[in-house]
């Protein structure tokens, strides 16, 4: 007999078999998945839960596609958070500290609680980013922040009202587009793409005999 | 965690780590490759395709999952649609909302056109999002878009329409250059200098990465980016059938709201499909790497509407799907882990094979070793092999993991695999549609203003398509749409709305005496009360 576990969705209990993830216990109790339901792989944030085991006083954030059942598990999905996402153009901000300042004032209310970090469904350093996007230290915040998957679980925890994932897309758009150093060679390529320095030889590879091409590819030099 | 009988076969591995890391795989020569796909390719089954009775492409195989969904039935009953009501009225409609989309609807904003982009589920909710290795662009000094050309072509079996490669290659520098300016973030080196590897057939490298969250890094931004431009995004609507206009030239689109189920129209002086790609349509009972909403909308949406596809027949398994544990099964282990060292072994503790041959050929192996050879391990789901990840850190120093694919370390470190020690076990999962909607170089398909771009468009990579080319193609289709539909709705003029299309296909149907309860396009897999997927 296959194990089976007892779980409360929205209060209601099920019985599911044990080992399943939350995402897929849901499906097994009989749900069509439209909210809270997207990559199904840990990237895309769409399964924000929030669960408590019986008698147990924490209350626990994850992502449903990334966490097994457990037993007397009650479970609330969390499939839209209404995040502040400030709006601006890209090509006329500057990386200074001065743009958090304008756009997303209310990090400079921190509170230093910590509930972010202890709610990050990544387990990311929250706190610590938002200190770094607070001294405009775009770089570090952009790093510690990297892996952010934008569910938002730590902006529901947040008494500051802070949208944590939309400070940190911003730092690391400054960082991506302002203070990460320039590519030359990337620039190069392009310049002598446009000059059409390889259209030459592209037009004779596209006229080439299939046989041809086979002899090319596969005698092709492989870089160690 | 793994359980005691396969810890058994994991101190084999362990046993030969020092020795498998050091040595060099020899790679298969074209003949071996040629009988290895015809033998254990799953696009040479011949019993999982049928051919298609109507349609464009009447006569062309096609997967049995796939044939069915284009015979299938609409969702409407064209009298009860009143095309009179219009709900919303733009230059440029843009379908979907994964990468492709969202470039589209940049590029679009950007030329002065009226955009809307309307997605099923949220502007983001693609496989873009999930893709993690890299984006390929031939602009290192040892490089050259020539060199693409002749990787991407022998990898897809020399079946890519040069037009289309020709576009990907020659504009992929200048891809990876708009990305970088609108902020998305590169691995580069302290003097800027892009830090590349190979793919699975690649000659030099030329993989571009943001750690192991690639398309994560590429497809917030566009999103961002989108919102930033305040281009109107109707999220959990999908587009049901395409709206042409008494002459034939695409209108518009039925759209339905996924929760209300509420029907609107939108009309639209030109449309874009980038609905991406199939993996839930589980072609061959394969698991898939893809995101929830993969089920060929667009295919069905172009078909109805007399637009041609293009390599229907060939989908792509990636070689490296996880294999244990069962709650990440069929997920994706991104080939990236290869690229930095990580080698195939089987149950005995062999390196069997080269790490960086082209997806098809790996997948084909795996499926040979696992099977025929029997030297697969038993999982509790089914079967695998050891991917070697241990040996990028013995190769290229401790805290490269941590570094560079820590998507992947925290996969496996959910579930008590610390991939910094310990081997993962993997299979081919269905990872990409390599066929799709035929398309001119400038987008086109057949019906007049009827564009698409991204996994939804067949024949840019051929039979096969290789790492990296598929995040590039996005980007560049994607732009290229939205400007080539924003120049052309300019000069579009709508005639009368028409969904007669949608009659004439009903007519086929019943003239090929195919009857269904089937209704297309899927939208979203039922994965209701079922306990495996």
């Amino acid at each position: 007999m296959e194990e089976m576990v007892k779980i409360f969705l929205f209060g209601k209990k099920y019985e599911v078999p044990a080992g399943l993830t939350i995402m897929r216990a849901m499906e097994y109790a009989g749900y069509q998945l439209v909210r809270g339901c997207g990559c199904r792989n840990g990237f895309c944030g769409a399964c924000a839960t929030i669960y408590r085991i019986k008698g147990d006083r924490e209350l626990k954030v994850c992502l449903a596609c990334q966490t097994t059942v457990e037993n007397d598990m009650y479970i609330a999905t969390l499939p839209f958070f209404p995040l502040v996402k400030q709006v601006y153009n890209i090509e006329e901000i500057k990386p200074t500290e001065q743009i958090m300042m304008q756009l997303y004032p209310e990090i400079y209310s921190c509170i230093g609680c910590n509930a972010c970090t202890n709610s990050c469904t990544q387990s990311l350093n929250v706190m610590q980013y938002i200190a770094y996007a607070q001294r405009g230290e775009y770089e570090k915040c952009a790093e510690e922040s990297f892996d952010c998957v934008m569910c938002g679980v730590c902006s529901s925890r947040c008494p500051a009202g802070i949208s944590h994932p939309q400070v940190a897309l911003l730092a690391r758009r400054l960082n991506g587009k302002y203070l990460a150093p320039k590519t030359q060679h990337l620039e190069e390529r392009v310049k002598e793409i446009k000059d059409g320095t390889f259209e030459e030889l592209l037009e004779s590879l596209m006229q080439k005999p299939i046989e041809e091409m086979k002899e090319l590819y596969n005698t092709r030099e492989i870089e160690k | 965690m793994y359980p005691n009988d396969i810890l058994e076969s994991m101190k084999k591995v362990e046993a030969n780590r020092a020795e498998n890391t050091a040595m060099e795989p020899r790679r298969m020569t074209a003949e071996e490759k040629e009988e290895l796909l015809a033998t254990y390719h799953p696009d040479y089954r011949q019993d999982q395709f049928e051919t298609l009775k109507v349609g464009a492409n009447k006569g062309e195989k096609a997967p049995h999952e796939l044939a069915e969904i284009l015979q299938a039935n609409s969702r409407i009953k064209p009298e009860e649609i009143d095309l009179e009501k219009i709900d919303y009225d733009v230059d440029v409609l843009v379908i979907g909302g994964g990468g492709a989309g969202a470039s589209a609807a940049i590029e679009a904003d950007n030329a002065g056109a009226k955009v809307m982009v309307v997605t099923k589920l949220r502007m983001g909710d693609a496989n873009t999002m999930m893709a993690e290795g890299g984006i390929q662009a031939a602009d290192k000094p040892n490089d050259s878009p020539a060199t693409h050309y002749v990787d991407a072509y022998g990898g897809g079996h020399f079946a890519a329409k040069p037009e289309l490669l020709y576009r990907l290659v020659t504009e992929a520098p200048e891809a990876i250059q708009w990305l970088n300016e609108l902020g998305v973030e590169f691995d580069k080196a302290p003097d800027g200098t892009m830090i590349t590897t190979h793919g699975g057939g690649t000659s030099r490298k030329r993989m571009h990465a943001a750690k192991d969250y690639s398309g994560a890094e590429i497809m917030r931004t566009l999103r961002d980016e989108v919102l930033n431009r305040e281009i109107p995004v109707v999220d959990f609507t999908s587009a049901i059938e395409l709206i042409l206009d008494e002459n034939g030239n695409a209108a518009g689109a039925v759209l339905m709201n996924m929760e209300t189920k509420e029907i609107l129209i939108a009309r639209a002086k030109t449309v874009i499909i980038a609905t991406g790609g199939a993996g839930r349509m589980h072609y061959q009972n394969f698991p898939t790497s893809n995101h929830y909403g993969a089920t060929a909308d667009g295919l069905v949406l172009g078909y109805r509407a007399g637009a041609k596809l293009l390599y229907q027949d060939t989908l792509q398994y990636h070689p490296t799907g996880a294999a244990y544990p069962s709650q990440i099964f069929g997920a994706l282990v991104t080939e990236k882990v290869r690229s930095l060292g990580a080698k195939l072994v089987n149950a005995n503790g062999e390196v069997f094979m080269h790490p960086l041959e082209t997806r098809d050929v790996s997948a084909a192996s795996i499926i040979r070793e696992c099977g025929a050879r029997e030297n697969g391990v038993e999982t509790p789901d089914g079967i695998g092999l050891w991917l070697d990840t241990p040996m990028i850190e013995l190769k290229n120093g401790e805290g490269t993991i941590e570094k560079r694919i820590p998507a992947m370390m925290r996969m496996f470190g959910k579930y008590g695999i610390d991939i910094r020690k310990e081997p993962i076990l993997v299979y081919p999962t269905l990872h990409y549609q390599n066929g799709g909607l035929d398309i001119s170089k400038d987008n086109m398909t057949a019906i007049n203003n009827l564009f698409v771009a991204g996994e939804a468009v067949g024949g840019i990579h051929g039979r096969n398509r290789l790492m990296g080319n598929s995040l590039l193609d996005i980007i560049v289709f994607g732009r290229s749409a939205g400007k080539n539909a924003a120049e052309a709705s300019k000069t579009a003029e709508l005639g009368k709305l028409s969904l007669e299309h949608v009659n004439k296909f009903a007519k086929e149907l019943e003239e090929a005496g195919i009857s269904t309860d089937v209704v297309s396009p899927k939208l979203l897999p039922n994965y209701t009360k079922a306990k495996n997927i």
